[in-house]
């Protein structure tokens, strides 16, 4: 086995339950929102939006809008023709469509006015000349040659964005010998994000020839660089802020359509403009978990070790790329852990439809594969007979391993998580025991920790970059463009920085993100900001400690290495006598340079395999999960509630407890929410519930008590040693409950949400069949 | 339509303003009185972020015409804040991370806050139900209930 660990670096305040620092103000109100901002002279932006699903835009008549009083500017596709997407390869949607539209809700022109009312009006004014188009809104269709692609570049005539194929080792001849087999065939309906803060950007391009925008986006950066390519300015003539983001979890991830139109229209006008989103926009907007059908072959030898996985996905995309390529790659290849599959063969392919672009959500990616598969083996576990904990047991990928498609595992702790929930859920006492209705049930998770690749790779430069500067006030001014949306992120900055250099919480300032200021950073996504701004921000304050040191040095007339930081001061180690103050120290280093500067950046090292897609899922590092769900069945009505989650997470170590926690109950929240009800439901191409009355979000008497195993070693590269709990949380939350139904009334789910309906008629089949409904 | 002019007491203040008839009090606290705490997440009463008190009670500021305030003392976030500090339910959703995104969180502290004043000690029943018109898509609701229930142990 492998060596001692090292010793736990003993840390003062990380680990411990830091409230989040702008808490005050987000509990006061006093917190802003992109809609809380005004501008002097500020126009109202309104958006026109399709009512076709598919069609050819001939003509657009603006002139009467134009006429109409208060209007200070209409706009339509040709002004600023410029594709762009989120993903450099896969550039397909413009500001405002230019020659077709392609769901009911996309843009196909945008106004400018003194209020709403009038910008209402003048949309209604505007007269759009369209050929229908035919519709194409199943993925199976889009497979095949169709009459009229819904873009040009989609693969030989149909409508596929994106085809994976891969395959390691050999499936084929590993099912051929395998004791056992299961298949699950999952089908998983479109949901969405439903932050609570609609998307609001505002815009001013001043006489200075600059341009400001305003945002609710998850990342400042890649909005900057599509403003800058669609309207044909220089970067370093676009300031782009990101006040108080309310939520995002995806949705705000992509730079968006309306983004760039609130700015061109600023640039028309001359004025600030506001371009406030109503609900029914965000739904339209989408950008959520793609509706998914997949199909999991998984082969076994006779003692339950896993041979083989053969896995298709069949994704549907929406009218636009989004983050799909992405997608299209994760559904196969974040099945490759928790566990050690030696031949794996993928299929995936993202069809573009004629609905509302679906792009990442939270855990993007990760969520319906790994539903599928851990459903598959509570049913291996069964076929085996085998207790399902000693399954996954069996199969666990140990630290420090490689997977077939190249994958490096650093730390795990997931055999740890499997021990902790079994425990603690006293999972041996009720698994297949308790009464009818009650079941108990173990789904696991396995996500990354930041992608190793980032999205935009010219000019080289590091994922996460901080800047830290400390003036004669003794104040600590951080700035970096990683943005928190309600995760914590400046607050584990600032702890970070507090940390090493010893000082209290209330001297360091995270400034909002300004691209005029922040270094870039790439944003809130792919679980990213821990990990990677959490070892920019420390490399950044070990520098700043250096100089203190020094300086304390001069003073005390010790050597810098007989020197160390504690609270608020520097002191000879084993000499807290002889020392001097933060403060003192910081004047003397002062004396010199003036204001004390620091930057600290990282970027993750290289890996991967050398195969096309090698560095799809290629992480830094990786989080772990195992989660028993206790849930409790009406059989007469179908209606059912988890009651208790056991949530096992190996996040490394853990920096801000309250945190985490914060975001497994949320996740967990997410999670049951695509489980039990949530739906994108559509008529065609029509979405039928954009509004939060009609698309359900659990309520406080749905959600189970959470008790948080945090139970991670730590990640020889994490910041102190954490990993990601952002996204991973969410994964195990699915499965788990759904094994636990199977538990409780003996009936399998392959589709979901799984409605009351479907647990009546699934009750219902078993009866008929004659089977038992526990499995002995 | 015409505007006439209204008489509202906001926080304790008395305001008169000019205003039209269809005018929601969410637009006009929001627009026109600048208390932005009052938050707009769906126009539709649906997520309760548009909490307000009227005469105490929590009303949904997006369904409720300005005009209709008249009479009712409105309480906003703004004036369920003490002037220095926090009250003891932002205090507790402080401490304990009830509060992530934040931008439900005014319309679960103006909430929180009515129920303990008219129930200074609720069960957890209570508190569910309670906040039941707000919608959280970040906490899963677990530490905003935990939040209401410390505050109401707070001496």
């Amino acid at each position: 086995m492998s060596a001692v660990p090292p010793a736990r670096e003993e840390l003062r305040l990380l680990g411990s339950r830091i409230p989040y620092i702008e808490g005050p103000l987000k509990v006061t109100g006093r917190a802003e929102y992109t809609d809380d901002i005004k501008r002097p002279g500020m126009l109202v932006g309104r958006l026109l939006r399709s009512p076709w699903p598919h069609a050819r835009l001939r003509s657009i008549d603006t002139s009467a809008a134009r006429a109409m009083p208060g209007v200070y500017a209409v706009l339509t596709g040709e002004k600023y023709p410029t594709p762009f997407g989120v993903l450099p390869i896969t550039h397909d949607e413009t500001a405002i469509a230019v020659d077709k539209a392609r769901y009911i809700g996309d843009i196909i022109a945008a106004v400018a006015a003194r209020d709403e009312l009038t910008a209402e009006r003048a949309l209604a004014a505007i007269r759009v000349d369209a050929e229908v188009l035919p519709e194409y809104t199943d993925p199976r269709v889009g497979l095949s040659p169709v009459a009229e692609p819904i873009h040009r570049r989609g693969l030989a005539g149909t409508n596929i964005q994106k085809e994976v194929l891969q395959h390691f080792g050999d499936v084929d001849a590993a099912f051929a010998k395998a004791a056992v087999q299961v298949r699950v065939r999952g089908n998983f309906a479109g949901v969405t994000h439903a932050f609570t803060e609609p998307m609001a950007t505002i815009a001013d391009a001043t006489p200075d020839g600059r341009l400001t925008v305003w945002s609710a986006t998850q990342v400042p950066h890649y909005l900057h660089r599509s403003l800058s390519e669609v309207l044909g300015l220089p970067m370093h003539r676009i300031r782009v802020i990101k006040p108080e983001v309310g939520g995002g979890f995806g949705g705000k991830s992509d730079p968006l359509p309306h983004e760039i139109v609130c700015a061109a229209l600023a640039i028309e006008t001359g004025h600030p403009v506001k371009i406030l989103f109503d609900r029914e926009d965000v739904f339209l907007t989408n950008h959520g978990r793609h509706p998914t059908q997949n199909d999991v072959r998984i082969a076994a030898d006779a003692d339950g070790r896993l041979l083989a996985y053969d896995i298709e996905a069949l994704i549907d995309g929406g009218a636009w790329s989004s983050f799909g390529t992405v997608t299209t790659y994760y559904n196969g290849v974040l099945s490759m852990g928790p566990y050690r599959v030696p031949n794996f063969r993928y299929r995936g392919r993202r069809v573009y439809t004629n609905r509302p672009p679906s792009g990442a959500m939270r855990a993007h990616g990760g969520t319906n594969i790994r539903y599928s598969i851990e459903v598959a083996l509570d049913e291996l576990a069964e076929k085996l007979n085998v207790d399902p904990f000693e399954l996954r047991h069996l199969n666990a990928l140990p630290p420090n391993s490689k997977t077939v498609n190249e994958f490096r595992i650093t730390s795990t702790s997931f055999r740890k998580c499997l021990t902790v929930a079994r425990e603690k859920s006293g999972f041996a006492e009720k698994w297949r025991k308790l009464p009818y209705g009650e079941g108990v049930g173990l789904g696991c998770g396995f996500y990354i920790s930041g992608s190793n690749s980032p999205i935009h790779f010219t000019p080289k430069m590091p994922q996460s970059t901080v800047h830290l500067k400390v003036d004669m006030d003794g104040g600590i001014a951080v700035h970096s463009m990683q943005a928190d949306i309600g995760q914590g992120s400046n607050t584990l900055l600032a702890a970070i920085v507090a940390e090493v250099l010893g000082v209290d919480l209330d001297r360091v300032h995270v400034q909002r993100v300004d691209t005029d200021v922040s270094p870039v950073d790439l944003g809130s996504y792919s679980s990213r900001v821990t990990f990677m701004m959490g070892n920019a921000a420390r490399r950044a304050a070990e520098q700043l400690k250096e100089k203190l040191l020094h300086a304390a040095s001069v003073l005390t007339g010790y050597p810098p290495d007989h020197l160390v930081v504690a609270h608020e001061r520097l002191h000879v180690r084993h000499r807290d006598d002889i020392g001097v103050s933060f403060l003192e120290a910081l004047h003397k280093a002062m004396e010199t340079s003036g204001a004390l500067t620091a930057t600290g950046a990282y970027n993750s090292p290289p890996m991967g395999g050398s195969f096309k897609g090698a560095r799809a899922g290629t992480a830094p590092a990786y989080s772990f999960a195992a989660y028993v769900a206790q849930v409790k069945v009406d059989a007469d009505t179908g209606e059912f509630r988890a009651t208790k989650v056991w949530a096992a997470f190996d996040c490394g170590r853990v920096l801000n407890r309250l945190a985490v926690e914060g975001q497994i109950e949320g996740s967990i929240h997410m999670g049951l929410g695509q489980l039990m009800g949530e739906s994108m439901n559509y008529r065609g191409a029509r979405l039928l519930n954009p509004a939060l009355l009609e698309y359900k979000i659990p309520m406080p008497f749905q959600m189970p008590e959470v008790e948080c195993l945090l139970v991670g070693d730590d990640d020889p590269e994490g910041p102190f040693g954490a990993k990601e709990a952002g996204e991973g949380p969410l994964i195990a939350t699915l499965p788990a409950v759904a094994n636990a139904l199977y538990d409780a009334v003996g009936v399998r789910f392959y589709d979901l949400p799984i409605t009351p309906d479907k647990v009546v008629k699934g009750i219902d089949d078993r009866q008929h069949e004659g089977r038992p409904w526990k499995g002995a | 339509m015409s505007s006439k002019l209204l008489r509202l007491e906001v926080n304790g203040h008395p305001v008169e303003i000019s205003c039209p008839p269809e005018r929601i009090l969410l637009d006009l606290l929001r627009e026109e009185l600048n208390l932005t705490g009052t938050k707009r997440g769906c126009d539709l009463g649906t997520c309760g972020c548009c909490t307000v008190l009227l005469d105490g009670r929590p009303t949904l500021s997006c369904l409720t015409l300005a005009h209709l305030a008249e009479g009712h003392p409105i309480t906003t976030i703004e004036g369920v804040s003490p002037p220095q500090g926090l009250n003891p339910v932002q205090q507790a959703f402080v401490e304990h991370g009830a509060t992530q995104c934040g931008f439900c969180t005014p319309g679960f502290i103006v909430t929180g806050t009515a129920l303990l004043r008219e129930h200074p000690h609720p069960t957890r029943d209570e508190v569910e139900r309670a906040v039941s018109g707000n919608l959280c898509r970040c906490t899963g609701y677990t530490k905003i209930i935990e939040a209401i229930l410390a505050a109401s142990e707070a001496p």
